[in-house]
């Protein structure tokens, strides 16, 4: 009840506000709404749903006036989209804050989301699409003591579906621009960025065999160095021992992350150089958690991260536990009204990664507390994943524009998923896509996709071969309308189950005025991992309508 | 919970009230990395548009790449300020500078790691577009992209130089 009456002082609050006409004061807010039907479906293996119709909503309020600022978010799960974690369930109002400046201090109490440096030891953040969301629930002060120097600290608990986790929380980290804190630097140029922070999460020790920490830090060093066209961004993240808690084994190694990228840019031309080493670096504010739940550190992918839908049907996501990466990539712009670029100019990337496995196994899956994995180690050692693809961008006339892709794909499925197939899959992907404008406020958009499988002996085929066919129309500012098929050729799996060929049509159609947005669809969606920003989660097939509502003022 | 059932009520019982919708005051990330905070946007009385966008997202650079063509000719004609506001994490923030080099965009561009400011202006999905008045008050916004919203956009756009 009492977060009820909280919801409902701040809408009294909304109305008074808009009832007056003086100064300050400004109330914004937005609504989110996914429902959809399940209809059982033996032919793409979509299970019966006893509710048949699922719904995810939620709604921000935000309250600002001056060095105020208040804010809630009201969540129902009714019940939660299959896709969903089963805990997300019922009504709650699991966000809300109060923020307040007082001459340069900045105080929160209640949720925040943080993060510090690149995430390595600490990121609180939210994904809802994914359904994931840890923020922290306590106290935050921010504060800037001089010039150039950004202090930031807190105490909390972190959020676990409509739960908060066991841990408590404590970090402090601090960021000087040595730039703006030093007058005689301030018209050098090269700037020069240096960060650390430290994070500690307390938690009881119930084991009745182990002694385990109760009090385990993590911290991290930083810098960001730019000097004209060249930038240089790393960071080095280190966590004390934090054995998971496990009943007859566990393993008291520390863990530690260390992330580098460099880049070059000037008008018409942009190459990165990344590169990320991490080994039993996976910190959480409840000791041996697992999935999505309660996550402190956040390492993402360092793998390109693809939009279209065949491109992205094997995605990579990082092993916490241990793993090399790197990745490069080249952006270049053909001038307009050069030989090769055309009239309007072309572009191109070509991007290359590799992922691979720690020298003798990472430091936590050893039983010798003392294994050290070798620092760097790329010949000879397992491969998790390697991607190489180039993309080309063309603006061919006034009405068409053309992007076409190819994909050279390795993805270790055992490792990334789980499985215990034995082998890698090898993909090879390509896309083309062309726009046309029918008139100023008409367009037609196509995709042809083909994802081919190599049949090889080494390989593992998976499901086999895809093609994908999408024409979009779009009547702007207000219509869509859709029309999507994925087509599977049909595969014996590994218990010599014979999947007969199939499609997955989906149509859909979407109107948006102004702020306000729907969409329905209709048809079967394909099993498989949906990724946002790196994470990733399990879908399961299903057939049925969908309809999502967004809204914001 | 309390203090936040004794904050509102303070609130609810002093004189608020509002006027028109402005731009929360969050702390943002230059291209270099520095910390930029959003009262320092500014484009001397003449209207802004902060487009929220994110280099995997494919509507965002087709909506910054179209108005990219005729930014010049909208900044002659009602000295427009556009400003890029991409969403992009950890994992894609160091590819956000090579990336609006390579599109040739002349755009401001900061970048919001954390969904701070996202979160701020209610916002669930990008492409998601706000138009700036003089005083800085927000006085239109758009979700989504699909081909000839641009023009709308400009539209607006002018109303508020006439």
């Amino acid at each position: 009840m009492k977060k009820y009456s909280i919801l409902l002082g701040l809408i009294i609050l909304g109305f008074d506000a808009k009832a007056q006409d003086a100064s300050s004061g400004s109330l914004q807010g937005d609504f989110n709404l996914n429902a959809q039907t399940y209809t059982e479906d033996a032919s793409i293996n979509a299970a019966k749903v006893d509710e048949f119709l699922l719904l995810n909503s939620y709604s921000n309020l935000r309250y600002d006036n001056g060095n105020l600022t208040v804010g809630l978010r009201y969540e129902s799960y009714l019940n939660a989209l299959q896709d969903f974690n089963s805990e997300y369930q019922g009504n709650g109002i699991p966000y809300r804050f109060a923020q307040y400046d007082i001459n340069g201090l900045n105080i929160t109490v209640g949720n925040f989301y943080e993060q510090f440096g690149n995430g390595i030891i600490f990121r609180s953040y939210e994904e809802k699409s994914l359904g994931i969301d840890n923020v922290m629930d306590g106290v935050r002060l921010k504060y800037n003591p001089t010039k150039g120097l950004y202090i930031k600290g807190f105490v909390g608990t972190q959020r676990l579906y409509f739960e908060q986790g066991p841990g408590i929380v404590r970090g402090i980290d601090a960021e000087l621009n040595i730039n703006e804190a030093f007058k005689s630097l301030s018209n050098s140029k090269t700037n020069i960025l240096l960060g650390s922070g430290f994070i500690s999460r307390f938690q009881e020790d119930n084991n009745p065999l182990y002694n385990l920490p109760e009090n385990v830090g993590a911290y991290a060093l930083r810098t960001t160095i730019n000097r004209g066209k060249i930038s240089f961004n790393t960071e080095y993240g280190y966590k004390f021992n934090d054995p998971i808690g496990g009943s007859t084994y566990n393993n008291y190694a520390p863990g530690n992350a260390l992330m580098a990228n460099l880049s070059f840019s000037q008008r018409g031309l942009g190459i990165i150089v990344e590169a990320h080493r991490v080994d039993n670096m996976d910190f959480r504010s409840n000791r041996g958690a697992v999935g999505d739940q309660l996550t402190l550190s956040y390492i993402p992918a360092i793998t390109k991260q693809h939009v279209y839908t065949l491109a992205a049907l094997y995605p990579f996501s990082t092993q916490p536990n241990g793993e090399f990466g790197f990745l490069t990539e080249i952006n270049y712009n053909l001038k307009k009204k050069s030989l090769l670029g055309g009239k309007y100019g072309t572009q191109l990337v070509f991007n290359y990664s590799r992922v691979n496995g720690l020298n003798g196994g990472n430091s936590v899956l050893t039983t010798e507390e003392s294994h050290t994995p070798m620092f760097i180690s790329v010949k000879d050692e397992e491969l998790y994943f390697r991607d190489f693809n180039f993309e080309i961008k063309k603006k061919v006339n006034k009405k068409v524009k053309v992007n076409a892709s190819y994909l050279d794909m390795i993805y270790n499925i055992d490792v990334v998923q789980g499985k215990s197939y034995g082998k890698n899959i090898h993909s090879r992907i390509g896309i083309l896509e062309v726009n046309y404008k029918l008139k100023p406020k008409h367009s037609i958009r196509t995709e042809v996709q083909y994802l081919s499988i190599d049949k090889a002996k080494e390989y593992e085929q998976d499901a086999g071969d895809w093609a994908l066919g999408l024409i979009e129309y779009t009547f702007a500012p207000h219509w869509f309308i859709a029309v999507l098929d994925q087509y599977n050729n049909g595969y014996t799996d590994k218990d010599e189950v014979v999947h007969e060929a199939i499609h997955y049509i989906n149509l859909s159609c979407g109107y948006s005025s102004g702020t306000n947005r729907f969409e329905l669809g209709y048809g079967k969606k394909r099993e498989g991992i949906f990724c946002v920003g790196g994470v990733c989660k399990n879908v399961p097939s299903s057939n049925g309508f969908t309809l999502s509502v967004t809204s914001s003022f | 919970m309390k203090k936040f059932k004794l904050i509102l009520c303070f609130l609810c019982f002093s004189y608020v009230s509002t006027a028109q919708k402005t731009l929360p005051k969050i702390d943002l990330k230059t291209l270099d990395n520095t910390i930029i905070n959003t009262s320092e946007f500014d484009n001397d009385g003449k209207p802004i548009v902060i487009s929220f966008w994110a280099t995997w997202c494919k509507p965002c650079v087709k909506e910054l790449s179209t108005i990219a063509e005729d930014y010049e000719d909208w900044q002659d004609e009602t000295g427009v300020k556009i400003i890029a506001v991409s969403i992009d994490d950890a994992r894609n923030m160091s590819k956000v500078k090579p990336k609006v080099n390579a599109e040739l965009w002349d755009y401001e561009v900061y970048c919001d790691p954390n969904g701070d400011l996202k979160r701020a202006l209610g916002i669930s999905s990008v492409p998601h577009t706000f138009l700036l008045n003089s005083q800085k008050e927000i006085v239109w916004q758009h979700t989504g992209y699909k081909d000839g919203d641009e023009i709308e956009l400009y539209e607006e756009i002018k109303k508020l130089v006439k």
